[in-house]
């Protein structure tokens, strides 16, 4: 029982950094109308700039000062030189614009960092484990993922449902073209608004920097699934987003551990040792198709469209 | 066909690419109709992929499926010691065509961004497919021992010869895709891309004609994807990857959508482009990636739609 909760922890823990992802992506989406593969880039320069800055300086809480305002002005640079000329393309200019950014970024890390890995390592503070419950011992750092994720969550909520800007954002992403018309500065939101995106991306990559490897493509695996992410949840809906993460998270690692004793009881123990992690690849993507087939507007889409 | 400008360009451009292997043998670099080859055959999976995106305005971001399927088709025949030419295209034509049956069958009750993710999705499951199969090699991929036979009529495993099968192949899709597009049945799915509401409206079942469209570029590209076995004598699920299908649409895209020669210049381009650069410096995609920005750009439709607008140009001053 200890061993699932314990996966049920890793599984919020995944399920938190993708919704870091996927926040600003669904955003982005449900406001601009815009596909970004190159959020995932944003997350990749997250996770160098932290790890480098921190391996530099010593100090955590300064790389990731240093990161998220890498990835900042990186974001807003290419919102302004790049996505302003896309917003009223179709969504075909827009993947192939941003595929051809994340050639550009992916190649650029290597070019400063090189091929291998960086190595990034959790900061003393956040090191060792902590017993969350009698004779279930869990990784600090793990738990303080899960602590930030959801209190950027609440952030995050409560700026959409109660500041004035999370309203101007509400409108946009229902009817954009209303929200112009009422002498909204559009421009700006949309900086603004891919800023912010690019700041949690960044975010969600530095945290994940000493769990997976910091290495040239490390966004675009976790793009994907962010992309699923906001699909299933409706795409616009920081509500779906968040529980769509959290289901994707919970749901892709729990198969991943139990899928394939759960096989193993209905078929033979070779044909399980196959078809388990097989499956468990694929749950998500079943998962997201199933949801498309029945609401095909996904979780929560947002009101008023 | 009328011999418009871009007639003119097409004949041209196939002309030069059957020229491909006499240049080749001139400059003395066999290397070159190897390249070529694998571009061809890219180009026959841009061309399949355009005949859905660009006609039916259906924006599949899981089109290395097929590409996969085709190859696996063939590899798994060999593994299993059937090197028959007949058989194995045979299957890659089956196979992709019932694959992208049930796909299509599911992801076209959906429109817009979510068809773009559940085709990816789809993608995906089959790329994790091919990592779990133990027996052909998972992840690493496996190599395939015999090229296709065909009855010995042809030998594949000669570079030269499987260039010009590969064009052949080009070709024969190129004058079947544009009796296509100018058929009733192309007439129809454009029409579902312009206004589909109406189209139904005045009575087209455009669901069957979109699937049908889906199922024909399936099969055209798993042809594309036996002849890659054949190209490489190895096989993947990196063929699979969602990387691959995004290629496949930019070299859509950089050639010129509804076009069906564009995503052929696309390819040619896009490959070559990778590998002069390749040969400059290793951060060629550094160079690439803007390259491709700018086209989307400035070149909006793509670097045939160029010819294009030039012909209309000049109908317009004429």
């Amino acid at each position: 029982m200890l061993f699932v909760i314990e996966q049920g922890l890793n599984g919020v823990q995944f399920g938190v950094m993708l919704f870091l992802m996927a926040a600003g992506l669904t955003l982005v989406f449900g406001i601009m109308n815009m596909i970004n593969l190159a959020h995932g880039s944003l997350y990749m320069i997250g996770a160098y700039v932290a790890a480098y800055a921190f391996g530099a300086t010593g100090s955590y809480l300064l790389s990731i000062a240093v990161a998220l305002l890498a990835a900042l002005l990186v974001g807003v640079a290419i919102e302004i030189v790049v996505f302003r000329a896309l917003y009223r393309r179709d969504h075909l200019d827009q993947v192939l614009a941003t595929f051809g950014l994340i050639l550009f970024f992916n190649e650029i890390v290597r070019m400063i960092w090189g091929a291998t890995a960086l190595y990034a390592t959790i900061p003393g503070f956040l090191a060792g484990q902590t017993e969350v419950l009698p004779g279930l011992p869990y990784p600090t750092y793990r738990l303080a993922i899960i602590a930030v994720g959801l209190g950027v969550a609440l952030l995050l909520y409560y700026v959409v449902a109660k500041t004035r800007l999370g309203m101007l954002i509400r409108a946009g992403a229902s009817n954009r073209e209303m929200v112009g018309a009422l002498g909204v500065n559009i421009a700006f939101l949309y900086t603004l608004v891919f800023g912010l995106g690019a700041v949690l991306a960044a975010l969600s990559g530095l945290m994940a920097g000493p769990i997976f490897t910091v290495e040239s493509g490390m966004g675009d695996s976790v793009l994907i699934l962010a992309f699923v992410v906001i699909v299933i949840g409706g795409i616009g809906s920081i509500r779906g987003a968040f529980v769509a993460s959290l289901l994707v998270g919970v749901v892709d690692t729990m198969g991943r551990v139990f899928l394939r004793s759960i096989l193993a009881a209905f078929m033979a123990r070779s044909a399980a040792d196959n078809a388990g992690p097989a499956l468990a690849s694929m749950l998500i993507y079943i998962l997201m198709a199933a949801v498309l087939f029945f609401r095909p507007q996904g979780l929560f889409p947002p009101r008023g469209r | 066909m009328k011999f418009s400008p871009q007639a003119a360009a097409i004949l041209l451009g196939l002309a030069l690419l059957a020229l491909v292997p006499v240049f080749s043998a001139l400059a003395g670099e066999s290397f070159y109709v190897d390249l070529f080859t694998r571009i061809l055959i890219f180009a026959i999976a841009a061309m399949s992929l355009d005949l859905i995106l660009g006609y039916g305005g259906m924006v599949s971001f899981g089109h290395a499926a097929y590409l996969g399927i085709g190859s696996y088709a063939v590899g798994i025949l060999d593994h299993y010691g059937v090197d028959n030419g007949f058989l194995q295209f045979a299957l890659a034509i089956g196979a992709s065509a019932a694959v992208a049956l049930f796909i299509g069958a599911v992801s076209l009750r959906t429109s817009g961004v979510y068809f773009i993710m559940i085709t990816l999705a789809f993608t995906q499951m089959i790329y994790f497919l091919g990592v779990s199969l133990n027996t052909f090699g998972g992840d690493d991929g496996m190599n395939i021992a015999h090229n296709s036979d065909f009855a010995g009529l042809i030998d594949l495993g000669n570079a030269t010869a499987l260039y010009y099968f590969v064009l052949g192949f080009l070709i024969l899709f190129l004058v079947l895709g544009y009796r296509l597009v100018d058929s009733r049945f192309g007439m129809a799915i454009r029409g579902a891309k312009s206004n589909e509401r109406r189209m139904i409206a005045i009575g087209f079942p455009t669901y069957r004609y979109k699937l049908a469209a889906f199922v024909i570029a399936g099969a055209v590209c798993g042809v594309a994807g036996a002849l890659l076995a054949n190209q490489s004598l190895f096989m993947s699920p990196a063929i699979m990857h969602w990387s691959r299908s995004g290629e496949i649409m930019v070299m859509v895209l950089l050639g010129g959508t509804g076009t069906l020669f564009g995503p052929v210049v696309g390819a040619v381009v896009l490959l070559a482009l990778e590998n002069t650069l390749s040969g400059y410096t290793e951060h060629w995609q550094a160079i690439l990636g803007p390259i491709l920005v700018l086209v989307v750009l400035f070149a909006r439709q793509g670097l045939f739609g160029l010819v294009e607008r030039r012909a209309a140009h000049g109908a317009g001053r004429g």
